[in-house]
């Protein structure tokens, strides 16, 4: 079977051109390293739908991200992912970052950001009431909030799978050879798939992977952000994304309120040689709550329920480095998508669409394409006559099995048929075990349930795929010495 | 002279033994149960076994059950691996036996819930 | 569920629910105990360990014995039970009584009434997360009390070598469990320059198996990309910041964290319960009622006990009072109650002067001797001699009627 094309990569930018491709009739299929998809960049990520003021209005990352604001909306009535569109608040705390905001502001106008509004110190405590006393004005982006960013690439998979899109995990692409117009990718394992174009979406090893097809070569520096999450019922939760004056290489550290309920304080933006470091460190966490403190009131230390760390693939060029490989042919490189890639990914994935269809790929409209998904339904957000209602064709959505998200046994259910058999797939689609306990009182259940749902023994369940087994095996099986 | 921790109860006495004449001779115990902790670990220790073990009922796959008396503790992993790999036939009432006696020991294993 | 109104609703079927719900039901309230597991017991069914019951039932027993024990009182003195049932809501309304939701597999959505309600949650535990352990999130990472009840409810091993961290009683037990389950147990690591668990448990699952115990010692890092791989700790400074030239690894496929209990107070909140910092748990007054009127609370999710057996007594106690309130006794004049001099806290926080009010108190320092003393005004008013001050060793203090005339503050002198 030969391929139209090959995505490298299943984040948000693989997900969405492989959504935008599902448009069409041609055989695309979406190739990622990891057990289940959204593994990378995209899984541990802020989550903000950006406004479209923070870069200039010549940058491609500027239109992308306005395209992709745009898009993003639309794209929520019809996959229902979770998306709090709360807009976003950048507050001045003294009177020269005030002045700073002024002209970040302009930018956003010259960008033709809709709606923003330019506030007074009035203003701002009217629109986010939590806000430290120190502020002294800011704009509003009413346009914009956060959204569950695995959700989001959880959707548009589906819905690209939906439209007759393949997927293939545990496929690590490690060389690639073009001969007849047909690209062949290998991948560790040994196995092999051929598409006449590929994709590289490959996110913080898109270098490598443009190595090992002999394209270009660039390098991909992984830049660690730090986040910290509190506790659904903090007092430190705002109305509205709280961002500060930006410096250089970050857009500051934010207090988010995270369209799960919880909220998270972060990022740090720190260079680091490791791909794989995510690591968190409790000084950092000091110092960021500490930063945060004195942007909204009632965030503390009481209410941290965990930590993660997630690595920004930066391009040597500081911008999105989206084009047609010069070197290699039939190859789209995308690479170097940090922030605001996750807001500009899906006008990403019709701008790479383009770039394919410049390059030779035939788009003929698939007739059959239904771009919605049925709405997804959460326990803890029906009503009582609604809830009753589910209840009465299937008791599992009052049975609950996660008490600090509130999910019931028919959301894991759901999940496991949706194909997240292992327990951070379930966990990032239900959030089940997200809460305070962090799965100390649910993980027993939840991995007798996907172990009930899937058929796959309880002690051969992984955190994520591979070697990541969550037991080792029957009580009686070792010894006792 | 020996010291112990009596672990009768959560108070967790400190106790001195010493040999006086031909037996023990136990201070810094707050109760009668501390010396006889004492005479028993320095002689003769023991445990109680805790553990759980299998059914043949798939809706309670295990059940929790102990020993009915302190058990020697260089008996105890044999006892163990034994209970891991004994199906305990259901039905079964807190405090049943499931083995009764074993090795001759006097002590027996009985069953501390309802399946 | 047939009735869906009644005098008390009891929210936990632990022991303390349970403690509770047998004296109201014996006094003839109308009583519910709602749980969210299939049976009754709470935490203990997964306690399968020995050293319960021989305060409260002046006999040594199991956590399911305890439970079973317990069970059967409330059984038979006429309590309800509504199993495999979440109260996600309370509501307090207009007449002060309550409105509580409950979701459950078997009725779906259901509205109870009552006219007081009893917090009995118990704990959660702290886990890696709340306490910011740095490093990498491999498989492998558990709270003692999941791995507890992978092992002892599930037959599961969560691995094969394992480091446990904290030496609260769970990760004491655990350590021997894991023992006793043919998985090797490589340190115990804690924080505190002593350990948090009972002696007698530091005896019994740590000595009995030569597993070494490192005090004043911090992890810094836990490393492994998919599995944990290995632990870093390291010693701490005089300024109790980790001495990262000393730091040491242990290699181990399994972390637990034993790091102690925070009450699940998320129903409380709520209601508007007032909150006390030093406990996590609610405010109470010597009838166990919290700032809100009808909504009493005891147990775990009051304060962390060190032993079921005071949890039982002090639910029993409140159930008393839970009575008292439904046939309309008043209280009295109160006074407050604080937590001074060498004290984490005092529980009651208000107590009634005209009647007798047992303390409970939580020690933060280690010695032999001390002096409890009542300080009202600055002059003390009371005082008891102690021996054996542990800070996982509860004080209980009974004062006897008309003996504290004013907001007391309670001090322990060391001697």
């Amino acid at each position: 079977m030969i391929y139209d094309t090959a995505i490298i990569g299943s984040g948000a930018t693989g997900a969405a051109t492989a959504y935008m491709l599902s448009h069409y009739s041609g055989k695309t299929i979406l190739l990622e390293k990891a057990h289940e998809v959204c593994a990378g960049v995209s899984k541990a990520n802020s989550g903000i739908v950006h406004g479209g003021f923070h870069h200039p209005s010549d940058s491609l990352k500027t239109r992308l991200e306005l395209r992709g604001n745009e898009l993003i909306d639309r794209l929520q009535h019809e996959l229902h992912f979770p998306y709090l569109k709360c807009g976003i608040l950048v507050v001045a705390y003294s009177e020269p970052e005030l002045e700073t905001l002024r002209k970040l502001y302009r930018q956003g106008l010259d960008n033709g950001v809709k709606d923003m509004e330019f506030c007074d110190r009035k203003r701002v405590f009217e629109l986010e009431s939590k806000l430290h006393e120190s502020a002294v004005g800011g704009f509003f982006v009413p346009n914009g909030g956060t959204i569950e960013p695995y959700g989001y690439v959880f959707s548009l998979v589906e819905c690209a799978l939906k439209n007759g899109v393949s997927l293939q995990c545990d496929f690590e692409v490690v060389s690639g050879t073009f001969a007849d117009g047909v690209w062949t990718l290998k991948s560790a394992d040994g196995g092999e798939i051929k598409a006449r174009y590929v994709v590289n979406a490959a996110g913080l090893f898109a270098d490598e992977v443009s190595k090992a097809l002999g394209a270009e070569e660039f390098k991909i520096f992984p830049r660690k952000g730090e986040e910290y999450l509190l506790d659904r019922n903090s007092a430190g939760r705002p109305e509205r994304v709280v961002f500060p004056v930006p410096v250089k290489h970050s857009k500051g550290v934010l207090v988010i309120p995270t369209a799960g309920g919880t909220t998270m304080i972060g990022p740090t933006a720190e260079a680091v040689d490791d791909k794989g470091d995510t690591a968190t460190t409790s000084d950092n966490f000091l110092k960021i709550l500490k930063l945060t403190q004195n942007m909204v009131n009632g965030l503390t230390a009481r209410d941290l329920i965990t930590s993660f760390a997630g690595l920004r693939p930066v391009h040597e060029s500081e911008d999105f480095y989206i084009a047609k490989s010069e070197k290699s042919p039939n190859l789209i490189q995308a690479a170097g998508i940090q922030s605001p890639g996750l807001t500009a990914s899906p006008a990403i994935g019709e701008f790479i669409t383009s770039l394919l269809k410049d390059a030779g790929l035939e788009l003929v409209e698939n007739p059959g394409f239904d771009g919605t998904l049925p709405p997804r339904y959460e326990a803890r957000k029906l009503d009582d006559a609604k809830l009753q209602e589910f209840h009465d064709n299937d008791p599992a959505w009052t049975n609950i099995i996660c008490r600090c998200e509130e999910i019931s046994e028919a959301e894991i259910i759901e999940a496991v048929k949706r194909g997240h058999t292992t327990v951070d797939g379930v966990k990032f689609y239900t959030r089940a075990g997200m809460g305070r306990c962090q799965g100390g009182f649910c993980s027993a259940k939840v991995l007798n349930i996907i172990s009930r749902e899937s058929g796959i023994p309880m002690e051969e369940l992984t955190k994520r795929g591979g070697k990541s087994r969550i037991l080792a095996g029957k009580l009686g099986e070792l010894e006792v010495k | 002279m020996r010291e112990l921790i009596c672990i009768s109860c959560p108070q967790g006495c400190r106790l001195t033994a010493e040999i006086s004449g031909d037996s023990w001779l136990i201070t810094g115990n707050r109760c009668p149960r501390g010396e006889a902790y004492a005479k028993q670990e320095l002689t003769d220790p023991r445990r109680v076994v805790t553990a759980v073990m299998p059914t043949d009922d798939p809706a309670h796959p295990f059940i929790a059950v102990r020993t009915d008396a302190p058990c020697p503790k260089a008996m105890i992993p044999g006892l163990l691996n034994k209970l891991y790999r004994t199906v305990v036939k259901t039905p079964v009432k807190n405090g049943d036996f499931v083995i009764k006696n074993i090795d001759n020991s006097e002590i027996s294993v009985i069953v501390t819930e309802n399946i | 569920m047939v009735r869906l109104d009644y005098d008390v609703v009891i929210a936990g079927a632990g022991a303390a629910g349970l403690a509770a719900g047998t004296v109201c039901a014996q006094a003839g309230c109308s009583t519910l105990i709602v749980d969210r597991e299939g049976r009754t017991g709470g935490i203990l069914n997964q306690c399968i360990h020995n050293g319960f019951g021989l305060r409260y039932f002046k006999e040594e027993l199991t956590g399911p014995e305890f439970a079973y024990r317990m069970s059967e009182k409330a059984r038979h003195a006429g309590a309800e039970f509504a199993l495999n049932s979440a109260i996600t809501d309370i509501k307090q309304l207009e007449d002060g009584t309550f409105d509580i939701r409950v979701l459950s597999g078997k009725d779906g959505v259901t509205h109870l009434h009552a006219r007081a309600v009893m917090l009995a949650m118990g704990c959660r535990e702290r886990n890696r997360g709340a306490i910011a352990t740095p490093g990498e999130r491999p498989a492998g990472v558990f709270t003692a009390g999941t791995a507890q009840k992978l092992l002892n409810c599930e037959g599961k091993l969560p691995g094969k070598s394992a480091v446990i961290v904290g030496s609260g009683d769970i990760g004491l037990i655990m350590a021997r469990r894991l023992r006793w389950s043919g998985i090797e147990v490589k340190a115990v690591i804690e924080i505190m320059p002593h350990s948090a668990g009972l002696t007698r448990n530091v005896v019994q699952c740590l000595h009995d198996f030569d597993i070494p115990l490192y005090l004043s010692t911090s992890v810094i890092r836990i490393d492994g990309k998919e599995r944990v791989e290995k632990v870093v700790a390291a010693p701490l400074n005089s300024d109790r910041t980790p001495d990262t030239s000393r730091a040491f690894e242990i290699e181990c496929d399994t972390v637990l964290f034993s790091v102690g209990l925070i009450p699940e107070m998320e129903l409380a909140r709520k209601l508007g319960v007032k909150e006390n910092p030093a406990t996590g748990g609610a405010e109470v007054n010597s009838a166990y009622s919290t700032s809100v009127p009808g909504v009493f609370s005891a147990g775990n999710v009051l304060h962390v006990h060190d032993l079921v057996d005071f949890v039982a007594e002090e639910a029993e106690y409140a159930g008393k009072c839970i009575v008292d309130y439904l046939v309309g006794a008043k209280t009295g004049k109160e006074f407050s109650s604080a937590a001074g001099k060498n004290l984490k806290y005092a529980i009651p926080n208000r107590f009634a002067a005209a009647k007798a009010t047992r303390f409970l108190f939580r020690p933060t320092v280690v010695t032999d001797r001390a002096v409890l003393k009542a300080m009202v005004d600055g002059k003390s008013v009371w005082e008891k001699k102690l021996a054996f001050v542990r800070p996982a060793e509860m004080i209980i203090a009974e004062v006897a009627a008309d003996t504290l005339h004013g907001d007391v503050t309670f001090e322990l002198e060391e001697l």
